[in-house]
């Protein structure tokens, strides 16, 4: 191409001058890469990755290990950090090179822009353009590898967050290397959980020192752990070989490490008891939340509403609505839909209730028909206006990850969210039925319609605004589950048994009945799940409530002082 | 954006519309085309897509000149996701709309469902999804994977580059990842798999709260062995699985899930970021670079008027299987089933990503394996694909019950369930 923009009687001058052109380029990168920084080990660094563009999987791994190889000798504390910055950028498929200098590149987001940043010397290059720059790839290995580089190069890291992790790491692979390395930051680690963490892993390979009494000593330092690992190396020393003959030959060693275990499997399932409550509350949580708009239209009203479901679903599009209009603004975003899905689904309510329902009061049947019909046509709507695809509803970084409590119990955020949404809703749905106006009507039409017709209450607003809020709070449930699972079509038809049974178990026309039955059926459910399988889990739950209904036809907390129609 | 879809509508019953002007106005010379796809009901998100696909091959091919000079028709039916209303449209397509030949189908049941009224009537159809094999009619063309072109490689995979030792074996209840994984099971155990270093799992479909779960897979894991999870959970519910993987910090480098029904279609609507690096495989991906497939990816686009639709391994298969039948028309001179049946075997088609496909005389395709990434833009990286083509089994080597059935449906054998051994056909082809 270049050749062809040439004039033809150019001669052997161009040819030379083309020669000079193209070794200049080929070296220029390198005259560019010296002159780039000023500390002559980073400079040595950067030259050292500018192999990394365009080498295969096998060819990175060799330049990382490389690379930390030479940053270890260096021993320069800078270093570290600039590696395990870009070891870490690496890690989360955020490093960038440009396709034309071959640079390294970290992609960053800053204030909703994406900006390129110099890893060497965090020097900000402005604005990313996509066309410019190309992500350098990494696999499962290659992560694998970048994880425990970056342990080694954190493990004397200022912060005492990243040592500890770093410790967490390098504990699963007691190679001589990071053994060695845990030995040093021993003694110069100031922090004690930190410490705690390091004699941890230092014993777990004393396991296998020759010496037994060191054995035995690092056995008693690791009863009553509950780190994964060591209950892992223990039963193992546990364990006999194919011929029979233990994998630790002394007993002494022997009796206490199974002292050492008992104590650790009764901990471990102290702890694991605490986790199915844990999970049986939320999975009761999500049943209260889409259980509790349906108690107030079914429970309240009488009104069999199947429609109850795609109520739901129009609060998780709602939430996927406004994401997509404030796509930099994930966390506001779900907030905001809070209110935003009450009002959706709300109205819808109104206008069902206004629209069909009202004209079908007094027949069950028809209004459950009706209502039936209404969701298919909801659900067909949201499909042709939205496609039959699943919806894409982020979660927000606040409700990613765990509380982790010790390493068998941790608590995700999500799951903690929402039970808090679910028992604040709750709580202001039980206010606003005893301590207002609005829940005044409701529960006086509700036991007397003509009673509170004569008093002057018009009954048929209160039946709008009963259904309206009923739809609303199941809006709020969509706002909940778009965080959970899909948001789409078919969200809805997931929950409407299950809010039913929720209702019906819980006694008719309570909220308290509802609370009580959601988190009750949750907790059934997450105990039997481990014994049974999660599908046998669910018929058991279903018969048992059949049971219990044929006993107490109105469920746990029956409306007492109400005429059953 | 309520405009495009608002357009999207319009455009849709305007081609509902030509569709059906075009059957008033060349009424006697076409090829009758059947589409069994779902568009409502729960399988509509997945179905849809191939019924697309199929409206576009057609378009295509007429735009060639149709086949054996005549143009084709499509008769697009919806078997609205209700498994007999499958049977029922198939009746419809065979004896009142007199098809010639039939795209359809996704799941297993549905499959099913229709196989009796398809022999019975003797029609053609070409099913394009990743089965669980155990069947081999005489009517029927399986362009999707067996599990010996995508569950067994997977496990290779695991086992020997990842040095997985212990397995997790987790589905939906139904009759794919039941059959599946009993293949799997039993391929494990005479790899030397011992039982208590495999744990099954089952969950009822669209399952959301994947809680418990998890943290017995976590625990499960934590043995000190590599684990991994061979996941033969359907569509839908892999998306709360991966979060609550993700939330309760179970990376893809500790434990690695391979799933088999994950693929762009269904990543395109979901947040990724818990995902990446777990894996999936298939015969097809959208990154797989060759011309036929970036030619394939421009058309789609064009046609589908969405430049930020995927494709996906379905499509590919209802790509090839499409293309496998044009030339068995071509080449039988007749669009008679008996005679395109019997010269669709031995039929070869080019693969989207490179290579040629051919159709087995037991009605499955020799197709490449591949195992993918998942990329947090939704698509997947290739790392690791078998040497060759792979011959699609309909009966498995690993199951008791089938080791020594083979589908033939050449002359003289002509049977789907034929056993070696006894030298017997069972006529029971499903």
């Amino acid at each position: 191409m270049l050749l062809k923009t040439l004039p033809r009687n150019v001669g052997l001058h161009s040819v030379f001058a083309l020669l000079g052109i193209l070794l200049f380029s080929a070296i220029s990168p390198s005259v560019l890469a010296e002159s780039r920084y000023k500390n002559p080990d980073v400079d040595q660094l950067a030259k050292l990755l500018s192999d990394l563009p365009g080498a295969n999987f096998k060819a990175s791994a060799l330049l990382i290990k490389e690379a930390e190889g030479f940053v270890k000798q260096a021993a320069n504390p800078e270093l570290d950090e600039v590696l395990s910055g870009l070891f870490g950028a690496y890690l989360k498929g955020k490093l960038y090179f440009n396709k034309s200098t071959k640079q390294l590149l970290i992609l960053e987001e800053l204030d909703g822009k994406l900006s390129l940043k110099d890893p060497f010397n965090s020097a900000l290059l402005g604005e990313a353009n996509k066309k410019e720059i190309k992500k350098i790839r990494v696999n499962n290995r290659l992560r694998k590898t970048l994880r425990k580089s970056i342990a080694r190069l954190t493990l004397f890291h200022p912060h005492q967050e990243v040592r500890l992790s770093a410790v967490d790491q390098l504990m699963q692979k007691l190679s001589d290397e990071n053994v060695s390395l845990l030995k040093e930051a021993q003694e110069s680690e100031k922090s004690k959980t930190v410490r705690e963490k390091i004699d941890v892993a230092l014993a777990l390979f004393a396991l296998d020192h020759a010496d037994p009494a060191i054995r035995k000593q690092a056995v008693t330092t690791l009863a009553g752990n509950m780190e994964p690992a060591v209950k892992a190396k223990l039963d193992t020393m546990l364990s006999v070989n194919e011929q029979g003959e233990h994998l630790e030959p002394s007993k002494a060693v022997r009796m206490e490490a199974q002292s050492a275990l008992a104590s650790i499997d009764l901990k471990r399932s102290i702890y694991g008891f605490f986790e199915t409550v844990f999970f049986g509350l939320s999975l009761g949580s999500v049943l209260l939340l889409v259980a509790i708009g349906l108690s107030i239209t079914f429970g309240v009203m009488g009104v069999i509403n199947m429609a109850h479901g795609e109520l739901i679903m129009l609060g998780a599009y709602t939430t996927y609505v406004l994401q997509s209009l404030m796509p930099n603004h994930i966390g506001l975003a779900v907030l905001l839909s809070i209110p935003a899905a009450f009002v959706v689904s709300g109205l819808v309510g109104v206008g069902i209730e206004r629209g069909v329902i009202q004209f079908l009061k007094g027949r069950p049947l028809e209004t459950l028909l009706a209502t039936f019909g209404i969701s298919l046509i909801l659900q067909q709507a949201v499909r042709t206006i939205f496609s039959p695809l699943n919806r894409q509803v982020i979660t927000p970084e606040w409700m990613s990850g765990a509380l982790q409590i010790n390493p068998v119990l941790s608590l995700t955020y999500n799951r903690l969210y929402v039970i808090l949404f679910s028992l604040i809703v709750f709580t202001l749905l039980l206010l606003i039925m005893k301590r207002t106006v609005l829940g005044l009507y409701v529960r006086a039409v509700s036991q007397n319609r003509d009673m509170a017709k004569a008093m002057g209450i018009r009954s048929e607003w209160v039946d709008a605004m009963t259904f309206g809020l009923g739809s609303g709070v199941a809006g709020l449930a969509g706002v909940a589950l778009s965080q959970l699972t899909n948001v789409g079509p078919n969200l809805g038809q997931a929950y409407i048994i299950d809010s039913f049974m929720v209702v019906v178990f819980g006694g008719v026309g309570n909220l308290w009945g509802t609370l009580v039955g959601g988190l009750s059926l949750g907790v059934a459910n997450k105990f039997l799940e481990p014994a049974t399988g999660a599908v046998l889990a669910k018929i058991i739950v279903l018969v048992a409530l059949i049971l219990f209904i044929q006993k107490r036809p109105s469920g746990l907390f029956p409306q007492k002082g109400r005429s059953v129609e | 954006m309520n405009k495009s879809y608002l357009k999207n509508i319009i455009a849709s019953a305007t081609l509902l519309g030509s569709i059906s002007f075009a059957t008033l106005t060349q009424a006697a010379d076409t090829i009758k085309v059947g589409v069994l796809h779902s568009l409502s009901g729960t399988m509509a998100i997945s179905e849809t897509t191939l019924k697309d696909t199929v409206l576009m091959m057609i378009e295509e091919q007429n735009k060639k000149g149709g086949v054996l000079g005549k143009q084709l028709e499509p008769v697009v039916v919806d078997p609205a996701s209700n498994w007999p209303l499958f049977a029922e449209k198939t009746r419809e397509l065979l004896s009142k709309d007199k098809v010639d030949v039939i795209f359809g189908c996704w799941t297993s049941v549905s499959r099913k469902s229709v196989l009796p009224v398809i022999e019975e009537l003797n029609g053609l159809m070409f099913y394009p999804v990743q089965y669980e094999g155990e069947e081999s009619s005489k009517n029927v063309f399986y362009t999707g994977a067996a599990p010996n072109q995508q569950a067994i490689p997977a496990v290779d995979y695991l086992m020997n580059d990842l040095g997985v030792k212990r397995w997790v074996l987790a589905g939906t209840d139904y009759v794919y990842p039941r059959t599946t994984n009993k293949i799997l099971e039993a391929y494990l155990k005479a790899k030397g798999v011992a039982d208590k270093d495999i744990m099954i799992n089952y969950t009822p479909f669209g399952h959301s709260d994947w809680q418990g779960i998890v943290s017995d897979i976590k625990k499960f894991g934590s043995a000190g062995k590599q684990t991994a999870v061979v996941s033969t959970i359907n569509g839908d519910a892999n998306v709360p699985f991966y979060k609550e993987l993700g939330n309760q910090g179970v990376s893809a480098e500790d434990i690695p899930v391979v799933a088999f029904s994950v693929g762009e279609e269904e990543l395109s609507g979901i947040d990724t970021k818990p995902l990446v690096g777990h894996l999936a495989a298939w015969n097809y991906f959208q990154s797989v670079e060759s011309d036929a497939n970036s030619a394939f990816i421009k058309q789609w686009k064009a046609f589908i008027k969405d430049p930020k639709r995927v494709t996906n391994d379905p499509m590919e298969a209802t790509y090839i299987g499409f293309n496998m039948w044009v030339k068995a028309v071509e080449k039988a001179g007749t669009t008679k089933v008996d005679a395109v049946e019997q010269a669709l075997i031995g039929i070869t088609s080019p693969n989207l990503t490179g290579g040629m496909a051919v159709m087995n005389k037991n009605h499955h395709l020799s197709k490449p394996v591949l195992i993918g990434e998942i990329q947090d833009d939704g698509q997947l990286e290739v790392v690791w694909e078998t040497d060759g083509l792979v011959v699609g089994d309909a009966w498995s080597d690993f199951l008791p019950g089938s080791k020594d059935i083979i589908a033939d449906w050449t002359k003289p054998t002509r049977c789907g369930n034929y056993n070696v051994k006894t030298s017997k056909c069972s006529g029971q082809n499903f």
